[in-house]
C-alpha cells in the first residue's frame, strides 16, 4: 500500500534528475525498454541525432521491461511529469489509445511541425495497427516484428525429414514434431514463445478468423472474444495432446521457450523475427520458414500482424519540444537509418523506401529467410480479422489466456474448457476495464 | 505497584517524538490514506476519468472467486513457510547447542542465508530448478521424474516454499539458539539425575520452555510469508502456473501494476492492511509480554 503513493514521487524525482543538465538545446526524453544489442541501437540513434543538429537533444532512459516501462510512463503522467516519447509494446497499444487526453497523435506532431506526413511511405500493415479507425496514425512504429518458424536442421536430418522444406501447415508441423520425438532425433519436437501473441492473435489473422468482435477491437472498445471457435479449439487440443505425449514443451508466457530451441532440446519453434539475433549467436544449424497456417481455414494464409513496439508522444509539452520530437521521428524515418535498423536487428523496416533499398542491396539473397516476416505481413491486403488485436486491457487478457493454457497443458482441462474459460473471464475483464 | 519516571520538562518529550512521528506520517499515514481514498474510486490507468464507487471495489474483490482462491493459496503458502523453517531451525539449534568445537563457526554459517535478498534467493532456486535452464531440473528429468513447475502448480508452490523457507531458517535458528541458552542448565541436570533421557528431557523441559520463542517466531514468520516473499514469487513463478502461486500480496501488485486496476488493487491492500494490524496487535498483546530476549 505504501508503493502506490511512493511511485509518483519517486518518478518525479527521477524525471527531474533527468531533465536537470543545463544545455542550450531543448531536451527530448525517450523512455524505452530495450536491452542488450537493441539498447546499443537506441543509444547510437540518439547520439547520431544529437550530432546531426544542435537545436534538440534526445535523452534515452531505460525503464525496465515493456510492462514496467508502460507503468513508469503512466505513473509519471499521473505525477504530471511524463516523458516526451515512450516506447510501448504491442499489447499496450490499446491502453494508450484508451487514454485520449494523455497522448498526442504522431500524425499531429509531424504535421504541426510542418513536416509533410505521407502515410503511404510506411508499410501498410504496420501503419494500420497503430492508427485510429479514421486512419490517423497515433504512434511511430519503431520496432515491429512478425512471428516465424525456426527449425533445427540437424534434428530434421536425423529424423529423416526434408532439411530444405520446413513444414507449411500446422498439421505438417505436428506430424514432423511427432516424428522427431519418436525417432529420438530430439527430446522434444515443438515449442512456441508467446502463446497468446503467436497462437491466438497472429493465428486468427493468419487464418482470417476473428479474434473478437468489432474488428478485434479496432472499430470499438466493447469487444467480445471469439477465441473459443472450433478452429482455435482444434488447434489447442492438438497442442495439448502433443504436450501430453511430451512432443510439445511449454517454456513460459513470453519468450522463455527460446532457450528450449537454442539448447537443442526442441527441434521446431515459432518465435518473433526479432529473436533471430539470439538464434544466430547460438551457432545452431537452423533454418527459418513462414509461420504455419491451418489448412482447414479458407483463404489461409492471410497476413500476420505486427508485434514489437511503437513510440508514443505524451500530451502537455511545449510546442517547441514537439518540434524536436517531430525532427527526431523524421530522422528515424530516413531510408539509410531504417534499412540499417532492419538489417542489424531483425525487426521490420518501417518505410517502403527502406524495404526497397534493402532489396536492391541484395541483402535478402545473402540472408535467406530475412524477407519472410515482411512478405507474411504484406502478402495480402488486411481483412477485418487481420489488422491486429486492440483491447484496452490486452496485457490483462493475455494473462487470463496464459493462465487457462497453463491449466490445459498441465492436463487439468481440455482445450474447449480452457478457451471457454478464457472467453468468459476475458469478456468480464474487458467490460470492467471499459467501465460497463 | 509500578514506579513511574516523571520528566519535569513539558515540551521536550514531544520535541523528541517529532522526527519519529514525521517519518510515520510520511511513510505510513499518508500512503495509507491514499490507499483508502483510492479504494473507493474507480478510474482508468491514467487517472483521466474518476468515479466514486464507495465500497464497490471491496464488494467486487470479496465476491471474486480468484480472490478467494488467492486467500487459500496464501494460507497454504504461509503455513508451510512459517512452520518448515521453525522445525528445521529447531533441530539445527539443538544440534548446534551440543557442538563444542567451532561453535561460533557453525553458527555464523547458519546465519548467512539471512543476508540474501529475497529476489536473489528466488533467482538461486530458479537457476537450480527452472525446467528450461535449471541444473537440478535437468537431473530430475534425467532420473525419470516429471519435473515441470511451469505447468504443475504443486511443484511451483513447492519451489517457492523451499526458497522462502530456506531463507528464513537462519532467523529462526538465531532465536532458538538464544532461547536454548536461556534455559537454566540446572533444570536439565536435575532431570538427568532423576534418570530422564535426552529425548524425554527435550520434550518435557526444553520444548515447553521454548514456547514463547516459538510463538514469537510463528508470528514473525507469518508476517514474513505474507509480505516479504513478494521478491521470491516475482522472480520464480510470477504467480503462475494458472494462479497456483498468486498470494494476496502478489495479487495486489498484479492487479495494480500489470492489469492497471488501481481501485481493486487499493481495496485489496486495505484488506491486507487490516490483516497486518490484526497480526501486530496479537504480537503485542500476547507475545511481547512472554518472550525473554536472551
Amino acid at each position: 500500500m505504501t508503493l502506490r503513493g511512493f511511485i509518483p514521487g519517486f518518478v518525479t524525482a527521477l524525471a527531474l534528475s533527468v531533465s536537470a543538465p543545463a544545455l542550450a538545446a531543448t531536451e527530448i526524453s525517450w523512455w524505452h525498454a530495450m536491452t542488450g544489442a537493441n539498447n546499443d541501437v537506441v543509444e547510437t540513434l540518439a547520439k547520431e541525432f544529437n550530432a546531426s543538429q544542435s537545436e534538440y537533444k534526445v535523452v534515452p532512459v531505460f525503464k525496465g521491461t515493456y510492462p514496467e516501462t508502460l507503468n513508469a510512463g503512466i505513473a509519471a503522467f499521473r505525477a504530471k511529469q511524463p516523458p516526451h516519447i515512450m516506447q510501448v509494446f504491442d499489447a499496450g497499444t490499446g491502453v494508450m489509445m484508451g487514454a485520449q487526453g494523455a497522448i498526442k497523435p504522431v500524425a499531429d506532431v509531424l504535421t504541426e511541425a510542418g513536416a509533410t506526413f505521407d502515410k503511404s511511405q510506411y508499410l501498410p500493415g504496420i501503419v494500420a495497427y497503430y492508427s485510429k479507425p479514421d486512419g490517423t496514425m497515433l504512434s511511430f512504429p519503431y520496432n515491429s516484428s512478425s512471428s516465424i518458424l525456426y527449425y533445427n536442421k540437424d534434428a530434421f536430418q536425423k529424423a529423416g525429414l526434408d532439411v530444405n522444406a520446413p513444414p507449411k501447415t500446422w498439421k505438417e508441423v505436428f506430424e514432423a514434431a511427432r516424428k522427431i520425438k519418436q525417432s529420438g532425433a530430439a527430446p522434444c519436437g515443438l515449442t512456441s514463445t508467446w502463446l497468446t501473441w503467436i497462437q491466438l492473435e497472429t493465428f486468427s489473422a493468419w487464418n482470417n478468423v476473428p479474434y473478437g468482435t468489432k474488428e478485434n477491437g479496432l472499430a470499438g472498445l466493447d469487444v467480445e472474444l471469439k477465441i473459443n471457435a472450433p478452429i482455435f479449439v482444434n488447434h489447442f487440443q492438438a497442442i495439448a495432446d502433443l504436450a501430453k505425449d511430451g512432443v510439445f514443451r511449454y517454456g513460459g508466457r513470453t519468450s522463455e521457450a527460446k532457450n528450449l530451441f537454442l539448447s537443442g532440446e526442441c527441434a521446431i519453434m515459432t518465435e518473433s523475427s526479432g529473436g533471430l539475433g539470439d538464434v544466430l549467436k547460438s551457432g545452431l544449424n537452423f533454418g527459418t520458414g513462414q509461420l504455419p497456417y491451418d489448412s482447414t481455414a479458407q483463404g489461409a494464409p492471410q497476413n500476420t500482424i505486427p508485434g514489437g513496439a511503437s513510440l508514443w508522444v505524451f500530451a502537455g509539452h511545449k510546442p517547441d519540444e514537439y518540434k524536436g520530437v517531430a525532427a527526431f521521428f523524421k530522422f528515424l524515418s530516413q531510408t539509410d537509418i531504417q534499412s540499417r535498423l532492419h538489417q542489424v536487428s531483425g525487426y521490420l523496416p518501417v518505410t517502403l523506401a527502406a524495404y526497397d533499398a534493402t532489396k536492391k542491396s541484395g541483402f535478402y539473397e545473402k540472408n535467406p529467410g530475412r524477407e519472410t516476416p515482411i512478405l507474411q505481413m504484406m502478402g495480402k491486403a488486411p481483412t477485418e480479422n487481420s489488422k491486429g488485436v486492440r483491447l484496452v486491457n490486452l496485457p490483462q487478457v493475455r494473462d487470463i489466456e496464459n493462465e487457462e493454457f497453463e491449466k490445459m497443458l498441465a492436463g487439468q482441462q481440455t482445450a474447449q474448457q480452457a478457451l471457454d474459460n478464457a472467453v468468459k473471464r476475458g469478456n468480464a475483464a474487458i467490460k470492467q476495464a471499459i467501465g460497463q | 505497584m509500578t514506579s513511574r519516571v516523571i520528566f519535569p520538562h513539558k515540551v521536550l518529550p514531544y520535541l523528541l517524538l517529532v522526527p519519529q512521528i514525521a517519518i510515520t506520517l510520511v511513510f505510513f499515514y499518508w500512503p495509507a490514506s491514499q490507499a483508502l481514498r483510492q479504494s473507493t474510486l474507480r478510474e482508468d490507468p491514467f487517472g483521466l476519468v474518476t468515479t466514486f464507487v464507495g465500497l464497490g471495489n471491496f464488494r467486487q474483490v470479496l465476491s471474486d472467486p480468484d480472490y478467494i482462491g488467492s486467500v487459500q493459496t496464501t494460507i497454504i503458502f504461509s503455513a508451510a513457510t512459517a512452520l518448515i523453517p521453525m522445525a528445521i531451525a529447531l533441530v539445527l539449534a539443538v544440534m548446534a547447542d551440543k557442538v563444542i568445537k567451532g561453535r561460533g563457526f557453525y553458527r555464523t554459517l547458519m546465519i548467512w542465508p539471512y543476508a540474501v535478498a529475497p529476489a536473489i534467493a528466488g533467482m538461486l532456486w530458479l537457476f537450480l530448478f527452472n525446467p528450461t535452464i535449471g541444473t537440478f531440473a535437468y537431473m530430475l528429468r534425467r532420473a525419470g521424474y516429471d519435473w515441470d513447475p511451469l505447468l504443475n502448480g504443486n511443484q511451483a508452490m513447492l519451489m517457492i516454499i523451499m526458497a522462502a523457507a530456506w531463507k528464513q531458517i537462519s532467523y529462526n535458528f538465531l532465536f532458538f539458539v538464544a532461547g536454548l541458552q536461556a534455559i537454566p542448565k540446572s533444570l536439565l541436570e536435575a532431570a538427568a539425575v532423576d534418570g530422564a533421557r535426552e529425548v524425554k528431557r527435550f520434550w518435557t523441559i526444553v520444548f515447553p520452555l521454548l514456547a514463547p520463542t516459538s510463538f514469537f517466531l510463528l508470528v514473525v514468520n507469518t508476517v514474513y510469508a505474507f509480505f516479504d516473499t513478494f521478491g521470491i514469487i516475482h522472480a520464480v513463478t510470477s504467480g503462475g502456473p494458472g494462479k497456483a502461486t498468486e498470494t494476496l500480496v502478489y495479487k495486489v501488485y498484479n492487479d495494480g501494476f500489470v492489469n492497471l486496476m488501481l481501485g481493486s488493487s487499493a481495496a485489496q491492500s486495505v484488506i491486507l492492511m487490516g490483516i497486518v494490524i490484526a497480526l501486530t496487535a496479537i504480537q503485542f498483546r500476547y507475545v511481547e509480554r512472554k518472550v525473554h530476549y536472551a
